[in-house]
């Protein structure tokens, strides 16, 4: 074996190399002692490691016989999440200080980088072996993070929950490969897939096989109707996991969705399945839409808000082009900054008082201006309101979407216009409890951590500046050509 | 790009708010320093811009669009910054900069948080310019909904009555429009070129390439004018027009009324008209029949209501109706009277806003049935009120007058017994305005004095005789010299009629 080949993984080198010296360091430290830094220490090599895969080049290669693709599209998408990673380091450092975890910090790190590592995975396979493998490495491990919170019945029900939901969607996904498998007459390359199944009749076994697929990917993505676990889980879940899982996770599952489906799908994208799509599109986004609007806890809420969120991401994997890859790479690394920008506030108005109702940020303006001007912004941001940045991304992803012209894509997109409509409504309300509903302040003004405070002015930042400035944007279309 | 004239008209509405944000909350003297010297700022560059414009005109310029400028914005895409003015244009940055500067002053003692106030309202002038100065689609639109969405924090912490409500409603039917609009500019960014040529957002050159078929126009034509036409308060879409107008606080519904109605107007004329030429000919019916609706059902609902902003406010739709009415005429006296309707009611609107909100602000109430004989106790409001009232019901000597003859004569030259039909309907209007308007003047200026507490009260003071002696002398300007106008405006409507001509062969 020419062991050379895993010169082209260095992204997921670098992480596991960081599980490892956090593995060492909190095996090897005693409590109460150098165990102090371990925060401190995994966050700023955290912060070097995705500098490091930011500028390391890709070069296209394929190793282990085409299994693993180190693609240009795949670097700038890791890079991407990178960035989320570390910003929920930065918010988690408070939490993961406090009595009760403290302890098990060392746990927290590891977990997360096994998980961004299968994530990683996820992302390069061009093979579904190693789809799964990366898969199950990134969803087993979060079960362990949502119970986190061991005193919490909630965070066991939650854990519980995913786990059963993850296991069982494995399943389903297991099913359908086999399916697959029989079809493209024994490989479970993409490649090969897409030669076996091209100008192939639209048989009994390939819609079954499409259905199964979509729907064990469905899960992760908690599309519509495979949904149902994640306002619970969300709910349940430490918040610093909560935002873990709705942005990092679903990031990941959304670029790998895309790649499965142009490379091993791509041919037999019409008729049935290209409805079936629509479907799952239209119900994620206007179903997410209307259960956001009852939700009076800001984690559930958040909840259906990233359900429909992940509609309008999977619009770009309707287009099946290279402008419709960067557009969504674009819509996620938004996503990601404006989606942590709410969890930054809602984490640090739970670590100082425990309160996460709506109704608890009554007037919070009054009391604290900056994290209400925060919130404002990103909710702003997710309804796609310019100049903020959700609003290039809303606009970019429905221009990419339209570029075929053909009518039902039209729809669609009118669809989910009407649709940012009910959103707007809903983080309006949230703007309205912040900055008009009377009443005085029912959280008392405080001044949150330094790593907090330096996460929500990245994402403010990210959220100001990237909307107008269109260099993310040119950079995620220029490497989604090279898929 | 900074050598652009046209770009600083977002610029300092920006360092505006960098400047706000680096007063104290309380401190209103800086708050007012960064707002008097950013809208006079703006008021110069607008007057400045009118007056060279009209050199370069008058040295014989004819390029469609003056201080044109293109910037590569998203490449992948061909998203542009691109800004350029003609003659309508312009005369809409002088209105918004008139209305801003009379807007600042008519604020003067906003309560509580001064200096949010300001940010949101700053914002708010940052997407009317900059949508004024667009000549890119994309742009267009980006600056169309900065406009829109600082009105749901202005209406819903500083306005009145059943402000949150109206709020919401407000925003969510402008932003409903403003989805159809988006949908309408993707088809025409998608077909703005024949096959194989460079997709672009710029409006000049897809007026130019003419590469829309004919069925999508129809398609995107509904779409774009349906868009607009929700913020122009066409019937059945004016809903959120009385209710938010009468829950924003006065200086949001003097910009609104003032500045962003014409958003509509102006959009329907640059994008949904010039761009889809062909479809406004087959389609233009529906939509003369919807504002004829908005003109005659504005002034009969404005007739029997008794809270002086509705009033106002549905006198908006009869009149922001009639612009619409007028452009959907095709021909250019309509046009140009649409334009002048444009500015006219700009003036005279944020004029009865600005008085309806000090009178409020004195007698706490706006019901007229509780108010009367205001001419005895605050004579300078009561004059200034009058003097609004004849604009609108368009007594010579007055903008609205000069506004609605042209509109009226343009209309009437369409030959088809339709359009004689709905233009003789729309004049109408103008009886029943002069009702109402007659109504409230009668009864709340000169009628007994109803409450005797009223005589207790004050007349305007400086900074409210400053903003409406402002207006009223803008008003008084267009009714004596509507000629110099139509001089400015004259040239722009040469691209948008030789569209409708070649559509029409």
């Amino acid at each position: 074996m020419d062991y050379s080949q895993f010169g082209a993984m260095l992204p997921e080198l670098i992480i596991l190399g960081l599980f490892l010296v956090v593995f060492l360091l909190d095996t090897f430290t005693k409590d109460g002692s150098a165990k102090r830094f371990l925060t401190p220490v995994t966050t700023v090599l955290f912060g070097l490691a995705a500098v490091a895969i930011w500028l390391i080049p890709s070069c296209g290669t394929e190793v282990f016989g085409g299994m693993y693709v180190d693609s240009a599209a795949c670097k700038a998408i890791k890079a991407i999440l990178c960035i989320g990673v570390f910003i929920v380091l930065l918010q988690s450092s408070e939490w993961v200080e406090s009595d009760e975890v403290a302890i098990r910090k060392g746990e927290f790190y590891e977990l997360l980088f096994v998980t961004l590592f299968g994530m990683f995975l996820m992302i390069s396979a061009r093979h579904f072996l190693l789809f799964v493998i990366g898969l199950e490495s990134a969803s087993l491990p979060l079960a362990a993070m949502v119970a986190f919170n061991k005193k919490h019945y909630q965070s066991h029900e939650a854990a519980f929950k995913y786990i059963i939901t993850a296991v069982f969607s494995s399943a389903v996904l297991l099913v359908g490969l086999s399916f697959v498998y029989a079809l493209s007459g024994g490989s479970l390359y993409f490649d090969d897939i897409r030669a076996a199944i091209a100008g192939s009749e639209m048989s009994g076994l390939l819609v079954v096989a499409l259905a199964f697929v979509i729907a064990g990917i469905g899960f992760k993505l908690s599309l519509v109707p495979f949904h149902l676990w994640t306002a619970d889980v969300y709910q349940g879940a430490p918040t610093a996991i909560t935002s873990y899982l709705s942005v990092i996770s679903k990031g990941s599952a959304a670029f790998a969705f895309f790649v499965i489906f142009v490379q091993a799908f791509g041919t037999v994208y019409s008729g049935l399945w290209e409805w079936m799509m629509y479907a799952v599109i239209i119900l994620t986004i206007t179903i997410g839409n209307l259960f956001a609007i009852r939700q009076k806890n800001m984690k559930r809420f958040m909840a259906f808000s990233s359900i429909s969120q992940a509609g309008y991401i999977m619009l770009g994997v309707m287009t099946e082009s290279a402008l419709g890859l960067g557009s969504m790479m674009y819509y996620i690394f938004v996503y990601v900054v404006s989606n942590l920008a709410v969890f930054g506030v809602i984490s640090a108005i739970e670590n100082k008082t425990g309160k996460v109702g709506m109704d608890d940020y009554d007037g919070l303006h009054k009391s604290n201006p900056w994290l209400s001007f925060a919130m404002t912004l990103a909710m702003f941001s997710l309804a796609g309101i310019p100049p903020f940045a959700g609003f290039f991304s809303k606009f970019l992803i429905f221009t990419s979407v339209t570029a075929s012209g053909s009518m039902p894509l039209y729809m669609l997109v009118l669809v989910a216009l009407i649709n940012t409509i009910i959103s707007l409504y809903y983080y309006l309300l949230v703007v309205k409890a912040i900055w008009i509903n009377p009443g005085e302040a029912k959280v008392e003004a405080f001044r949150s951590a330094f790593t907090e405070r330096l996460a929500l002015w990245l994402c403010v930042g990210g959220i100001v500046f990237f909307g107008l400035v269109p260099c993310i944007y040119d950079y995620c279309v220029n490497t989604a050509a090279l898929l | 790009m900074f050598s652009n004239i046209l770009i600083w008209f977002v610029i300092v509405p920006v360092l505006m708010m960098a400047g706000l944000a680096c007063c104290g909350n309380g401190n209103m003297k800086a708050i007012r320093g960064v707002m008097v010297t950013g809208s006079i700022v703006l008021l110069a560059m607008a007057v400045w811009l009118v007056v060279d414009f009209l050199g370069l005109r008058a040295s014989g310029v004819a390029d469609e669009m003056l201080y044109a400028g293109s910037w590569m914005w998203y490449k992948p895409l061909n998203i542009h910054l691109a800004v350029g003015v003609d003659g309508i244009s312009v005369l809409m940055i002088l209105l918004s900069a008139v209305i801003v500067f009379a807007g600042t002053f008519a604020s003067w003692k906003i309560n509580p948080l001064p200096k949010n106030f300001f940010l949101w309202f700053c914002l708010l002038s940052t997407g009317v310019f900059g949508f004024f100065i667009s000549i890119d689609m994309f742009t267009m639109f980006m600056f169309y909904e900065v406009a829109l969405i600082p009105m749901y924090l202005l209406i819903g912490v500083w306005g009145t009555g059943r402000k949150e409500y109206s709020a919401m409603k407000l925003t969510l039917m402008l932003m409903g429009g403003s989805a159809f609009l988006m949908l309408g500019l993707l088809g025409i960014y998608w077909h703005s070129a024949p096959e194989g040529g460079q997709l672009t957002w710029n409006i000049l050159e897809i007026s130019h390439n003419n590469s829309i078929d004919a069925g999508w126009q129809n398609l995107l034509f509904c779409f774009t004018f349906v868009g607009f036409g929700v913020l122009g308060a066409m019937f059945p879409f004016h809903t959120w027009s009385p209710d938010g107008h009468a829950c924003a606080p006065t200086a949001v519904s003097m910009l609104h009324a003032g500045v962003l109605m014409k958003l509509g107007g102006y959009g329907c004329f640059r994008i949904a008209i010039f761009l889809l030429p062909s479809a406004a000919q087959e389609l233009a019916w529906i939509f003369i029949v919807l504002t004829g609706i908005s003109i005659v059902y504005g002034a009969f609902s404005a007739c029997v209501q008794t809270d002086l902003k509705y009033i106002n406010a549905y006198s908006s739709v009869s009149h922001c109706g009639m612009v619409l009415f007028a452009i959907l005429m095709l021909n250019k006296t309509a046009m140009t009277g649409g334009i002048l309707q444009m500015l006219s009611h700009g003036l005279m609107t944020a004029l009865f806003f600005a008085l309806i909100g000090m009178i409020y602000g004195r007698t706490h109430t706006r019901d007229i049935r509780q108010m009367g004989g205001l001419m005895k106790i605050m004579p300078y409001l009561g004059v200034c009120y009058m003097i609004a009232g004849f604009a609108s019901l368009g007594l010579p000597g007055l903008s609205g007058f000069v506004a609605e003859m042209t509109i009226f004569f343009g209309a009437f030259e369409n030959a088809s017994l339709f359009h004689r039909v709905f233009v003789i309907a729309a004049t109408t209007s103008i009886v029943i305005t002069a009702v109402y308007i007659l109504r409230v003047v009668g009864k709340l200026i000169l009628g007994p004095v109803h409450d005797e507490h009223h005589l207790q009260l004050t007349d305007a003071s400086w900074w409210e005789r400053l903003s409406t002696v402002t207006l009223i002398l803008c008003l008084a300007g267009i009714g004596f010299f509507p000629n110099w106008i139509n001089e400015t405006i004259q040239q722009s409507f040469v691209p948008i009629i030789n569209a409708l001509n070649l559509a029409a062969v």
